[in-house]
């Protein structure tokens, strides 16, 4: 057991995961001597020679594509995408080739290419540096998207994406990059399934569903609430595409009552998704409408607005209050 | 190896220099008649413009350490390659730039305030891009050329001899962007400047991972002719960028000028240049430095006078005064101006979440909760 940011317990899964498979090359931006702008690949370089972890022209798409024939070559690409709002170079390349070449040669072809995103806002950056768009990703077939919380989650799930035989979008929740937590090295693989949810707090009230960087957020909700009597059943998601939905169903079969809570926009999104198949999977245990406590329909603001548009404790908690049935700021509005 | 006919080491494209490091003219009858009528006054002029420029750049730097701006990318040791070619533009070209260009905003008359609001976190630009004919600076790497390219094209459909320069770096050459752009200026031979400062430079990453030969060569292979010039001789600048500028307006199409500089601050004010930059060889660029060697070539001509270097300074130290007031006179943002200018007329689905952020806040302030 080793005490790690959540930076450094990506660091030691990458190292793992390379240690492991030789065929595991890293591919992106500044990740060489400078070991990325967060650090994540701090000593990669060193330690597996510039033939593994490959500083890459500056070009998204060039990344992506280039990561295509490699998998074709029966690599395993970790590509690194500087910051989230710089994905969409590469955009083509993932939604149009990366998602479908299994599909299209009927699995003769593989892609276990990993595309690792620091995501999120909330660290005050400039324009394009705090987006959110794991729902473009979300909503293309063929591609798995995970988004760890913390330090323990983060080094086993990038070992699994980097093992999944299909393409992982990993959203890394960047504002997190510096929490530290116990981290356990020596957990199997398989000590969760990729794709599953996680009861981060138990509660029996109203279930809260999160992911990445909202869940500690949650958390802090969850600690808030109970001083007011509400107990609070926190849902870390981790896998948004698939959604471990049973877990979630689960959950709110006994609250009664579904928050979820995102920092990309509402419309269409990852909320959207889970409020609809809930209500599908289970109408009449509901209380209460599920509530979406997310960023506004507008593109991410300038550092000083950010605040009024990301999420925070008391956003969630009025909307706790609204499934609950209490007080709230839209009391008696019709809004 | 070399396949047949294939020369190993083709010719590198040769330097453009009027000034050299020393401050001393180098003969090069094609490109000073370029700047014959360049007075030392005016040579003067566009050292107080450098001078201002670093100043600007130096006081901004020192703002953001002192936690009035959330970032910073200096231009320190570029001054020579914006003054030099922004001076050559006329009010009715438009500029496409990267973040970088500061020292151009300053040539295009911006309000010093102005700068700053995009650092400081109170906007998504800084000025009216139609105020100043200069666009909001791009981060995303490589985007502006293809703007660039599509603002001559409207200038040359309107038939006017207004001409668009895009300013980018040497990593920006890698992007698909830039060489879609080029591929679309000449194909329609567009009246656009591509101006590349290579300053070494991508982050951490040297120019030799995005191009083994100068990156000037890489333009006539589309089609487009291609200038390589001394980015720290402001003269030189100004000549390539003149030449560029002639063959826009008289339908010539796009030129592709490389100005060949070096960053001599970090990347940004988030930067760590000690894990990946050979002090040695910034000491080298600094010995070439775009400032000094106009100051020599002055003093030699007997123009560097202690009140010309006086008034400079004076000049220089009042920018710096103004950007500073100007920063702190920036109001934060409404917090409800979140959802303004997303339309140009209102949309449902957003008019809604206003509506209940507004109430929410009420309630908030209301103490509710
Ligand atoms: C599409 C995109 N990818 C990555 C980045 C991150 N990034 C910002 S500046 C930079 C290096 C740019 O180098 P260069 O084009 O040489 O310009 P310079 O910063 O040296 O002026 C990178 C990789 C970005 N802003 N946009
Ligand atoms: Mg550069």
């Amino acid at each position: 057991m080793s005490t790690l940011t959540l930076s450094k317990a990506i660091n030691s899964g990458l190292r793992r995961a390379m240690d492991d498979d030789p065929k595991v090359v890293l591919l992106g931006e500044d990740i060489g001597k400078l070991g990325g702008v967060f650090r994540v690949t701090d000593g990669l370089q060193k330690d597996f020679g510039a033939h593994r972890v490959i500083d890459t022209p500056l070009a998204e798409a060039g990344i992506i594509g280039t990561a295509v024939g490699l998998a074709y070559r029966g690599y395993r690409p970790v590509c690194e995408i500087q910051f989230d709002g710089f994905i969409y170079p590469g955009f083509d390349q993932i939604v149009s080739q990366v998602a479908k070449l299994h599909y299209r040669t009927r699995g003769a072809v593989k892609m276990p290419i990993t595309i690792r995103v620091p995501f999120g806002g909330g660290i005050g950056a400039v324009e394009h540096h705090s987006e959110s768009p794991e729902a473009y990703f979300a909503h293309t077939a063929g591609l798995r998207v995970i988004s760890c919380s913390n330090p323990q989650d983060a080094h086993l799930m990038i070992r699994q994406a980097i093992a999944c035989d299909d393409p992982v979008l990993f959203f890394e929740p960047k504002r997190r990059y510096w929490t530290k937590a116990d981290v356990d090295e020596s957990l199997a693989l398989d000590s969760f399934p990729m794709g599953s949810a996680r009861i981060a707090a138990a509660g029996t009230d109203a279930t809260l569903v999160a992911y990445g960087p909202l869940v500690q957020t949650a958390l802090d909700a969850a600690t808030a609430a109970a001083d007011e009597g509400i107990s609070l059943e926190v849902i870390d998601l981790r896998s948004l595409s698939p959604i471990d939905f049973d877990t979630v169903e689960a959950s709110v079969r006994r609250t009664g009552r579904l928050v979820v809570t995102h920092e990309a926009q509402q419309s269409f999104g990852i909320g959207a998704e889970i409020a609809a198949s809930i209500t599908e999977r289970c109408f009449y245990h509901l209380e209460a409408a599920p509530e979406r406590v997310t960023g506004f329909d507008v593109p991410y603001p300038p550092a000083k607005l950010e605040e009024h548009y990301l999420p925070d404790l008391d956003r969630i908690l009025d909307a706790v209050d609204r499934v609950m049935g209490r007080p709230n700021s839209l009391s008696g509005q019709g809004l | 190896m070399t396949a047949p006919g294939e020369k190993a080491h083709p010719e590198e494209a040769k330097l453009l220099q009027l000034l050299d490091a020393d401050g001393r003219r180098v003969p090069d009858p094609e490109l000073e008649r370029w700047v014959e009528d360049v007075s030392t006054d005016q040579l003067g002029a566009l050292y107080e413009d450098m001078a201002i420029a670093r100043r600007i750049d130096v006081e901004a730097t020192a703002l953001q350490r002192q936690g009035e701006l959330g970032l910073w990318p200096p231009l320190l040791g570029q001054e020579a390659s914006q003054i030099g070619s922004a001076r050559a533009l006329r009010e009715d070209d438009f500029v496409f730039s990267s973040y970088r260009e500061n020292g151009v905003a300053y040539c295009r008359g911006v309000g010093f305030e102005d700068i700053l609001r995009v650092w400081r976190g109170n906007s998504g630009s800084g000025w009216d891009p139609y105020s100043i004919n200069m666009a909001t600076p791009q981060i995303i790497i490589g985007a502006q050329t293809l703007h660039a390219t599509g603002y001559a094209l409207g200038c040359q459909q309107d038939g006017v001899d207004s001409a668009a320069i895009a300013y980018f770096g040497d990593g920006a050459t890698s992007e698909g962007d830039v060489n879609e752009a080029m591929v679309f200026a000449a194909s329609f031979q567009a009246p656009v400047i591509f101006f590349c400062q290579n300053n070494q430079w991508a982050i951490s990453e040297p120019v030799g991972l995005q191009a083994r030969r100068p990156i000037a060569g890489r333009a006539p292979g589309f089609g487009i002719p291609s200038l390589r010039v001394d980015g720290n001789d402001v003269l030189a600048v100004l000549a390539a960028t003149r030449i560029a500028l002639d063959r826009a307006r008289s339908g010539g199409g796009p030129t592709f000028i490389e100005a060949v500089t070096y960053r001599v601050g970090p990347h940004t004010t988030s930067d760590d240049p000690t894990r990946y930059e050979d002090s040695n060889q910034r000491e080298d660029w600094v010995r070439r430095d775009p400032l000094a060697r106009v100051e020599a070539h002055l003093a030699a001509a007997g123009f560097f006078s202690d009140g010309f270097r006086d008034g400079v300074k004076a000049k220089a130290d009042d920018a710096a005064a103004r950007l500073r007031a100007g920063c702190h006179s920036l109001k934060d943002p409404e917090p409800m101006t979140v959802f303004e200018h997303v339309y140009s007329s209102p949309h449902p689905a957003l008019e809604r979440q206003r509506a209940r952020y507004t109430q929410y806040l009420a309630t908030i302030e209301g103490g509710n909760r």
